[in-house]
């Protein structure tokens, strides 16, 4: 066995070894001279122009890309403007910025995507310098322009330009510089000669990092470590500080033995070998490895670390298979039916797919019948149907609004479709689709009622149209109000509700009778119930009109009297009430009498009916008017258990004992019965 | 936390705290100082989340009621609207908010939509060009409210109408999503049963989201073993009905207010003269132990309960009698203080129960108990009622002749086209012509309606089910019978026959009530099927759509405590429901203009 450390060096007090993985497949004839090259963090693809000042027609630079292991990726010649800097986003996007300030940014294997400015003052004063850099919030640019002013993006994706303030004193570009994420913000360190400062948003601010050499007459270079939290400083006396990026802490301080490297990459790389610790932790904002692997369209390979990960589906297998597909969708030589089976024959019913987003995607390339053939397959409406209505397919995206129950889905596809469709057409959709008709009428009911009108006659639905009418008459002063309730009646008659027309008929001529007795009694009566009108013209007095109402709308008897004997009760009429009695055998029995005589507390009127009552009331006729006796009576005459034992619960310690015997007997022999 | 929801089989404080914590991080989402604008219809559902102290911690410090014109002054950096998606409460913000820009200072706006956003509303604000004037729009997903430790409610006022009358089915939408975020708390219910159209399309939505959230699968052990989804059309005859437990008699009394009951309560003034003070608010749920022991009895077993209770309390007082050495006196003392507030609990209850004892001896609550007993044992439904007609006759409220006119064409399965012409007339001629979209309303949710069929089922569904019991037990029941003194509940009849011996034995019934039966069984991951231990109960959550009475409630709680029942139930609802509050929430009322 080979003895294991041998190939392990010191450095200082800590080990490393190198190991070769693999030859780069590459073949640089130039090597690296006059490129400008970019790598993509964690082995992610080498991007280098060649030539990059080249401007003629007959002679342009050449764009390569290449996979970490240099296998040519893309290759194609550069027209565009000149560049100044390459640079990938954390999506292994790249980014080429121009001199004049365009940014042009390329995905992995050439594709041009899309383009931004960094703002139009840059145009003139150009871009001397410029640096890619990442952040909790995505990937960012910050440019120094030839007017010695930085202009800085956060985030590419959601594009925010910065101009930040004036550094004293600068001019051109400065010695070295370098972008911070701090206190959730982007900053920008700029050394000029032994000054240093930092830009934020508002203000240029001074800093002094403590226990800098004054030996120091100027800072040649800077770099930050990865994850923002260090800072290395080289100086034109060839110290190096490092320290916190705060510029609080200073963590070492020494001469290095080369006083001024040629290159500075090294030097200083050497330096952070020793916070090896540092090193090996992946900023959080970094995206995990399948996902990296997935924008190189290595699915497969994502796919098996997805499940080796133990990655829950839905976050690992299904958003690869997403990508795969979205993929899929461009490959234009391919038939619609084709991919579409293909995809789901991958997908299934894997976890979490947005089918949506694949259709999306689809639509964007122009096919929008894959793009409705994706659909299909999507489970969430809330995503299905906002694309159909997109891509115009709104009948469609009805009945997948419907399908899912959401009725404010329901809702947006049927104010949609109102305003897309001719009035005909729109009603006769919604006439196919009972569930969308019905949430229409409830949002024209309480939004626009002629509409509902419309709808209901469109539909020949005459009962809704009387109920309508109905309704409406309320709002009206009493001409028009008849006038609408005469619609009600026509329209109940043509659904063949005869009933319902016949009602309403009878309420136009209430309605008219209020009017006349208005007129000629100065009575104002409008609006209440025929109970209410008849039983106010009896206390009132007015007998006839009383006598008139009821017999023209035709009131039971059994009501009439009823009524009549509550009104003239109330009025306390005991005489017309007594008239009343007599004037024929009442339907009702004439224990109501003596109830309502006793309600109003007249013991005296209420006796007098209590002869006429007939014999299974007696009982509680007695009883109601206080007479015991009477009531006991009653009772044992009629032998009835529950009847004495009402009348004994009545009486009290202070009942005549005689009496109380007598119920008891007759209860006692009642029960044997 | 609120106790009471922890004390049941499932523990519903987990729900409650899952929507305190939303409603805390969406706070915190708007940074400084705010004002809470209300739609008023939220603040009751909130009562039973979040207390105003609550609120105050995220630096709530002011409260508005949502109307129109402009916010009222406050020094505050936010403006929350709280509200539902609703359209005509988007123009009332919409005004608000412009007018709010007009300001020097304007505050900083967000809306709150409760429960999920909508994007109909987010339409109309745009519209109305204010749309990007919110700092945050949010949806908060307040479906089922924990009410109680065993019941949770959607409080959607008008849920039914909306279902059955509207063909609206917004609220069973909810319904679905709230049934998934409980299982998302709870775990997947394996077994899904269901009664009636409602039932079926909440179910059908159920699936369907299961399969949008598809591998979001969640790892909870399921606590609920079955869920019952029951339309209330399915039974229209039980809220008709007058109830007759403590609970619901003590909230049909005018003072009672949401889930807490007012007294009047007054105390001797100076000069002999009775001063009113403040209404002492009674917090009425399952934490009050003697209100626990109670509420689900029958009224005519309450009193019974009471004396009981009241010896027992005496007794505990005398014990201090029997205090002979410091311990036990020392024991005696530290039990004071639990003494003290069963004494003045029962003392509490024991006014209540007088109250309630007036209205019960009552001879007009009596015949109207009679007739409703005569229609549910099928004594001649098919005529005119002579109480029914003498109640128009003295014009008794309008609710109760519904409910009586209602209960007897369900009682009858429709009414002869005569009968019911005639009950229709009476009514209008003596409550007013605009009640005719009422009774169109009633028809059309089935409550009323002519007979087409000479064949009434109503009898066969009667025996089947045995919804009718000659000796009914009031004190000591042993039948849900008890709640109605003769009458089960036919939801909580078709619960009790699904959960032993099963449905398949009443299949013919379940044929004559109105809807498809179905059942639906929902794969768990494995690992997930639960091990019953032998005797160890099953849980079921009966949901019923469109609203339950507190009597099937209390019928439910009682098949819960039977010794061998084997099931134990939590009971869900759109919302808790009286026959007046049911029947007054299909009634349209045309507000006449002055003529």
């Amino acid at each position: 066995m080979a003895f294991v450390t041998a190939n392990w060096n010191p450095l200082g007090d800590a080990f490393y070894r190198k190991v070769e993985l693999y030859e780069m497949g590459w073949s640089l004839k130039d090597g690296l001279r006059e490129c400008l090259v970019a790598a993509a963090p964690y082995g992610g693809p080498i991007a280098l122009l060649k030539e990059p000042q080249r401007r003629s027609p007959s002679a342009r630079p050449q764009l390569e890309i290449y996979s970490s292991s240099g296998v040519t990726m893309a290759s194609f010649v550069w027209k565009s403007g000149v560049v100044k800097q390459l640079g990938w986003t954390v999506c292994d996007d790249l980014l080429c910025i121009q001199e004049d300030g365009t940014i042009l940014i390329y995905d992995l294997f050439g594709n041009f995507k899309r383009h931004f400015s960094m703002g139009n003052e840059v145009g003139q004063s150009q871009v001397l310098e410029a640096k890619v850099f990442h952040s909790p919030y995505g990937t960012g640019v910050a440019i120094v322009t030839g007017a010695s002013r930085f202009t800085l993006a956060t985030n590419i994706d959601d594009l925010k330009l910065r101009r930040l303030p004036e550094v004293p004193g600068l001019q051109g570009a400065p010695p070295c510089w370098a972008v911070l994420t701090q206190d959730r913000q982007s900053k920008v360190l700029v050394a000029n000669g032994a000054d240093i400062f930092i830009l934020d948003n508002a203000v240029c601010t001074p800093v002094n990092p403590p226990g800098l050499s004054p030996q120091a007459t100027s800072i040649v270079h800077m770099c930050v470590s990865f994850s923002y939290k260090y800072l290395a400083l080289f100086t034109d006396s060839g110290h190096v500080w490092m320290g916190s990026t705060d510029l609080k802490v200073c963590l070492e301080f020494r001469r290095l033995m080369c006083r001024r490297p040629k290159s500075r990459e090294p030097s200083v790389v050497i330096m952070w070998d020793r916070h090896l610790l540092v090193v090996g932790l992946f900023p959080y904002y970094f995206l995990p490895l399948p996902l990296r692997l997935v924008y190189r369209k290595l699915y497969p390979l994502a796919i098996e670390i997805c499940r080796y990960l133990k990655t829950p589906e839905y976050q690992g297998v299904s958003r690869v298979l997403k990508h795969w597909a979205c993929c899929k969708v461009q490959q234009k030589e391919e038939a619609d039916e084709n991919i579409a089976r293909a995809i789901s024959l991958k997908l299934g019913e894997a976890a979490g797919i947005s089918y949506s987003e694949i259709a999306t995607k689809a639509y964007e390339c122009g096919r929008t019948e894959l793009a409705i053939k994706l659909l299909e397959f999507e489970p969430r409406s809330g995503e299905q149907v906002p694309l159909l209505l997109k891509i115009k397919r709104s009948q469609l995206a009805l009945s997948k609004a419907i399908e899912s129950g959401d009725t404010d889905l329901v809702y947006t596809v049927v104010t949609y479709l109102k305003n897309e469709m001719n009035r005909g057409d729109f009603f006769m959709t919604l006439r196919n689709q009972p569930v969308a008709l019905s949430l229409y009428r409830q949002f024209c009911k309480h939004q626009e009622q002629d509409t509902l009108k419309d709808l209901f006659n469109q539909d020949d639905d005459h009962q809704e149209l009387g109920n309508f009418y109905v309704k409406a008459s309320y709002q009206e002063k009493l001409e028009a109000r008849i006038g609408l309730l005469q619609s009600a009646v026509d329209e109940y008659n043509k659904a063949k509700n005869e009933f319902a027309a016949k009602l309403t008929e009878e309420e136009m001529r209430l309605l008219r009778f209020q009017r006349r007795l208005e007129e000629e009694k100065g009575e104002c009566l409008l609006g209440f119930s025929l109970h209410d009108t008849i039983s106010t013209l009896l206390s009132l007095g007015l007998h006839k009109h009383a006598e008139q109402l009821y017999k023209e709308f035709r009131v039971p008897d059994k009501r009439y009297w009823w009524l009549k004997l509550t009104a003239l009760a109330e009025k306390e009429d005991w005489e017309e009430l007594e008239k009343f009695a007599k004037s024929k055998k009442s339907p009702i029995g004439y224990l109501p009498f003596v109830e309502v005589c006793v309600k109003r507390q007249n013991k005296y009127e209420a006796k007098k009916y209590v002869s006429k009552v007939t014999l299974d009331q007696k009982v509680k006729a007695h009883l109601s008017v206080g007479d015991l006796e009477g009531a006991a009576d009653a009772a044992i005459e009629r032998r009835n258990e529950g009847e004495i034992g009402a009348v004994l619960s009545r009486c009290s310690p202070a009942t005549d004992r005689a009496l109380v015997e007598r119920l008891n007997r007759a209860k006692a022999t009642a029960a044997k019965k | 936390m609120a106790a009471h929801l922890s004390y049941g089989r499932v523990n519903l404080n987990i729900l409650r705290e899952a929507a305190r914590k939303e409603l805390r991080e969406f706070l915190d989402k708007c940074a400084g100082s705010k004002a809470i604008v209300w739609d008023e219809y939220l603040t009751g559902p909130f009562g039973l989340i979040a207390q105003y102290s609550l609120l105050k911690e995220h630096e709530v410090e002011k409260m508005f009621t949502l109307k129109g014109g402009r916010v009222p002054p406050a020094d505050v950096k936010n403006i929350i609207f709280f509200v539902r998606p609703r359209l005509e409460l988007m123009d009332i913000i919409a005004e608000n908010v412009i007018s709010e820009e007009k300001l020097p200072a304007p505050r900083e706006a967000h809306i709150l939509f409760v429960p999920r956003r909508s994007l109909l509303c987010e339409q109309r604000l745009k519209e109305q060009g204010v749309l990007n004037s919110f700092t945050n729009i949010d949806e908060y997903i307040l479906d089922l409210i924990p009410y109680d430790g065993d019941l949770l409610s959607m409080e959607s006022e008008s849920a039914f109408r909306e279902c059955y009358l509207e063909n609206d089915q917004t609220s069973l939408f909810h319904t679905a999503k709230g049934l998934m975020t409980l299982q998302a708390l709870y775990g997947t219910i394996p077994q899904i049963f269901g009664k009636g159209e409602c039932a079926r399309h909440v179910a059908n939505m159920m699936l369907r989201m299961k399969r949008e959230f598809a591998g979001s699968q969640n790892q909870i052990l399921p606590v609920f073993d079955t869920l019952l989804l029951l339309d209330r059309n399915v039974d229209l005859l039980t809220p008709l009905a007058t109830q007759l437990t403590y609970e619901v008699l003590s909230c049909d009394s005018d003072q009672c207010v949401q889930n807490g009951f007012k007294f009047a309560q007054k105390k001797p003034g100076e000069g002999g003269k009775d001063l009113p003070t403040e209404p002492k608010k009674l917090q009425l749920n399952s934490a009050e132990e003697l209100y626990a022991e109670i509420r689900d009895k029958n009224f005519n077993a309450v009193g019974a309960a009471l004396s009981k209770k009241a010896k027992i309390i005496s007794a505990a007082f005398e014990e201090r009698h029997n205090a002979k050495t410091v311990g036990e006196i020392k024991n005696f003392v530290s039990q004071l203080p639990h003494m003290q507030a069963a004494r003045s609990s029962l003392a509490n209850h024991t006014s209540v129960a007088e109250l309630i004892k007036d209205i019960t001896t009552s001879e007009s609550f009596f015949d109207n108990l009679t007739v409703e007993q005569e229609f549910m044992t099928g004594v001649d439904t098919d005529k005119i009622n002579t109480y029914i007609e003498d109640c128009i006759a003295q014009k008794d409220p309008l609710i109760k002749i519904l409910r009586l006119v209602c209960m007897q064409s369900v009682c009858n399965n429709g009414l002869k086209q005569k009968v019911l012409d005639y009950y229709k007339r009476e009514i209008l001629q003596t409550y007013g012509y605009e009640h005719i979209l009422t009774l169109n309303n009633l028809e059309k949710v089935g409550l009323l309606k002519p007979q087409t069929t000479t064949r009434n089922n109503y009898p066969t569904i009667r025996k089947t089910l045995k919804l009718w019991m000659e000796d009914a037990n009031e004190q000591n029941p042993n039948d849900i019978s008890y709640v109605y003194s003769g009458y089960a509940p036919l939801s909580v009849r078709l619960t009790q026959v699904l959960a032993r011996p099963g449905w398949r034995s009443i299949e013919e019934v379940l044929k004559m009530l109105p809807g498809p039966h179905f059942e639906e069984r929902q794969q768990l991951p494995s690992g997930l099927h639960k091990k019953r231990q032998q005797g160890e109960n099953r849980t079921t959550l009966v949901f019923f759509l469109g609203g339950v009475t507190y009597a099937e409630i209390a019928a439910l709680r009682f098949l819960s405590q039977m010794e061998d029942g084997g099931t134990e139930y939590i009971i869900a609802t759109t919302k808790l429901i009286n026959g007046t509050s049911w029947v007054k929430s299909l009634m349209d009322r045309p507000e006449a203009q002055i003529l």
